[in-house]
C-alpha cells in the first residue's frame, strides 16, 4: 500500500478541554501543562512520545514556543509558535499534519492556555489608547475597539442585505440553547431574543449579548501519523481538508464584507472533495454573533446576504441543517481570548460521539473555521475539514 | 459626553508625510507615479511596485462619503471613554482609498451609510514644535 496523501496521512489522536472556566490561581503554562496531560491521556500517550510541538498565546512572546518548551521539559524535533490570533490552533492542526506528512515529526501537540478573565482583560472594549505601534498608528487615534470593528461589519451587512438585530439575536440565543446541555459552559440560562435586543448596546448595532463571554481556560491536541492513530485507544479523527487565508485593508481598497473564511474555505472544500452539504456540523469562530453570519456566508453555506434567513429559520440549531458550535460557543460556553483550539477539540469529541446530551446525531463529517484578529479592519482564517476514520 | 482626546499619532518616517500634512489642514495621500496605486495607508514604497523611487504624497480633496460606521457606547480607553457615544466610520475618499476615522460635530442619529462627508482637523499639542493633527471628518 502507498503511504497516504496529504492531509489524509495525519490525524487527530487525542483532545482536552480545560473544565476550568476561572483559575485565578494558575498560570497561562501551568494551565497549557494541565491540557497537555489530558490531551497525552486521551491519545493514550506519553510526554515522551512528543516530538513535535505547537502553541500560541495571548501573552507568548518572541520566543514563546521555546519557553513552552522549557516549561514542559521537552525538547522537540519540530515546533511552531504561529500566533495569526484566536485562529492559530486551527492552523497549528494544517502545520501538524504537514510536519507529520514530510517526516519531521511524528507525534505533534498542540496548545493553548490563559487566564483572560482572572486577568480581568477587557479584550472587547479595552482597546486602542495611545499607541507607539506603527501597526495601530492609523486605528489608535480613532478609538478603534474589537466589538467596534465587527460592529462596522454589522452595520454594513444590514445596510446592504437588511439582515436585522432580531436574527442576529437568535444567533445568541442558539448558542445559550446549546451551552445549556453542556455541563461545562459558564452561561447555561436560556436568553430570548428579547434578552439580547434589550442588553446594554455595546457597539451599534452590537448588544453586550452580541458579545462572547470572557473566561479562562485551555486546551490540547495530539497528532500523529493515521497509522499509528489507528493503534491508538480512541478513534481516529481524519483530516480531509485544510486552508489558511489573511483579509486586511490592502492599500485601502477591501470589500469589507468579504472575510478570509472565503478563500480557506474554498481551499479546504477543494481539497477535501467534500459538498457543503456533505458537512454534517460546523465549528464556526463566535466571538460576535455577526462573525457566525459572515463565516456561514463566506464559507458558501449560504448566499451573501441569506445568512440572516438561515440563522432564524433554525439552521443552526442542534436539530438545524446545519448544527453550529454544540458546545455553546465562545457566546456562551468559553472565551479565553483566543478560542480555535476549542473548535477542533468540540469537532473531534462530536466525531467520536462524546458529547452526551448536546450530541449531533451520526456525525461523519464537520468543518472548523477560525477567525484571528478583526473582520472589520484586519484578520486571519482557518479552515478544517474533519472526518471520521473509514 | 466631551469631545475625543485623540492620542498623539504614532508618526514613523514612513507616514510623517500624513500626519504633518494634517497638521497644515492637509489630507496627505501616496501616489506611485509608475503604476499610478493611490494607497492608504501610507508605507516607504509602493506596495505593488515595491519601489519608492516614484512614490509621491500629494493632497487629497478631504471629500469622501461613509462607508459604514458604528456608534461606539463602551470603549474604556482613556481619551474615548469620555466621549462615548461616538461614531467610528470607515470612510471612501474620492481618490479611492477607505481611511478609518470618527464622524464628529453632528448627533450620532444624523450618520448613514453613504452620507457625504468632508475631512477637518483635530490639533494635536506637541512638545517638540511640529505640527500635528488628527484627521476626523463632517458631515456636509
Amino acid at each position: 500500500m502507498s503511504p497516504a496523501a496529504f492531509p489524509a496521512s495525519a490525524a487527530i489522536a487525542g483532545v482536552y478541554e480545560h473544565p476550568s472556566r476561572f483559575s485565578p490561581n494558575k498560570t497561562e503554562f501551568q494551565i497549557m501543562a494541565e491540557c497537555a496531560k489530558g490531551a497525552l491521556d486521551d491519545a493514550g500517550l506519553t510526554r515522551s512520545d512528543v516530538d513535535g510541538l505547537f502553541g500560541a498565546s495571548m501573552s507568548m512572546g518572541l520566543m514563546g514556543i521555546v519557553d513552552l518548551a522549557e516549561y514542559l521539559d521537552l525538547r522537540p524535533d519540530y515546533m511552531d509558535g504561529t500566533n495569526i490570533g484566536g485562529s492559530s490552533f486551527v492552523a497549528h492542526v494544517t502545520h501538524a499534519a504537514a510536519a507529520i506528512h514530510a517526516g519531521l515529526c511524528e507525534v505533534a501537540l498542540i496548545l493553548y492556555g490563559s487566564t483572560a478573565a482572572s486577568n480581568s482583560m477587557a479584550i472587547g472594549t479595552g482597546g486602542s489608547g495611545g499607541s507607539r505601534n506603527p501597526d495601530t498608528a492609523f486605528s489608535s487615534p480613532y478609538g478603534m475597539t474589537t466589538v467596534g470593528s465587527y460592529a462596522m461589519y454589522a452595520n454594513l451587512h444590514m445596510n446592504t442585505y437588511g439582515t436585522t438585530s432580531e436574527q442576529l439575536a437568535e444567533i445568541a440565543v442558539t448558542m445559550r440553547r446549546h451551552a445549556s446541555l453542556n455541563p461545562h459552559a459558564k452561561m447555561r440560562s436560556p436568553i430570548s431574543t428579547e434578552d439580547v435586543l434589550g442588553s446594554r448596546m455595546i457597539s451599534r448595532p452590537l448588544h453586550l449579548l452580541d458579545c462572547c463571554i470572557i473566561s479562562d481556560g485551555g486546551g490540547a491536541i495530539v497528532l500523529t501519523s493515521a497509522e499509528r492513530a489507528r493503534d491508538l485507544p480512541k478513534p481516529p479523527v481524519r483530516i480531509l481538508g485544510c486552508g489558511e487565508a489573511v483579509q486586511h485593508q490592502g492599500v485601502g481598497r477591501t470589500d469589507l464584507l468579504t472575510i478570509a473564511a472565503k478563500q480557506s474555505g474554498q481551499n479546504a472544500f477543494d481539497m477535501a472533495q467534500v459538498q457543503r452539504s456533505d458537512i454534517d456540523f460546523a465549528m464556526i469562530y463566535d466571538s460576535f454573533t455577526i462573525t457566525v453570519l459572515a463565516t456561514l456566508e463566506n464559507l458558501g453555506f449560504c448566499e451573501p446576504g441569506e445568512g440572516g434567513n438561515f440563522v432564524s429559520q433554525g439552521g443552526i440549531s442542534l436539530d438545524g441543517i446545519l448544527p453550529v458550535n454544540p458546545d455553546g460557543g465562545g457566546l456562551s460556553s468559553n472565551h479565553p481570548g483566543m478560542r480555535g483550539i476549542f473548535l477542533v477539540i468540540e469537532a473531534v469529541k462530536q466525531l467520536r460521539q462524546e458529547c452526551g446530551e448536546r450530541q449531533v446525531s451520526n456525525p461523519e463529517i464537520a468543518l472548523a473555521h477560525g477567525t484571528g484578529g478583526t473582520i472589520g479592519d484586519k484578520h486571519s482564517g482557518a479552515t478544517l475539514i474533519l472526518g471520521v476514520d473509514k | 459626553m466631551s469631545e475625543i482626546k485623540h492620542p498623539l499619532p504614532y508618526a514613523s518616517w514612513e507616514s510623517r508625510g500624513f500626519w504633518e500634512g494634517a497638521g497644515r489642514g492637509d489630507l496627505v495621500l501616496q501616489q506611485c507615479r509608475k503604476c499610478g496605486l493611490v494607497q492608504h495607508r501610507p508605507r516607504g514604497l509602493c506596495a505593488h511596485c515595491l519601489e519608492s523611487d516614484n512614490l509621491q504624497h500629494f493632497v487629497a480633496s478631504g471629500k469622501g462619503e461613509v462607508y459604514t460606521f458604528t456608534v461606539t457606547e463602551q470603549n474604556q480607553a482613556k481619551g474615548f471613554a469620555e466621549a462615548c457615544p461616538y461614531v467610528m466610520a470607515y470612510v471612501t475618499l474620492e481618490e479611492g482609498p477607505r481611511i478609518l476615522t470618527v464622524i464628529t460635530d453632528c448627533a450620532p442619529d444624523e450618520v448613514s451609510v453613504g452620507a457625504p462627508v468632508s475631512a477637518s482637523f483635530v490639533a494635536q499639542d506637541r512638545d517638540d514644535g511640529e505640527r500635528f493633527a488628527v484627521p476626523v471628518f463632517r458631515l456636509d
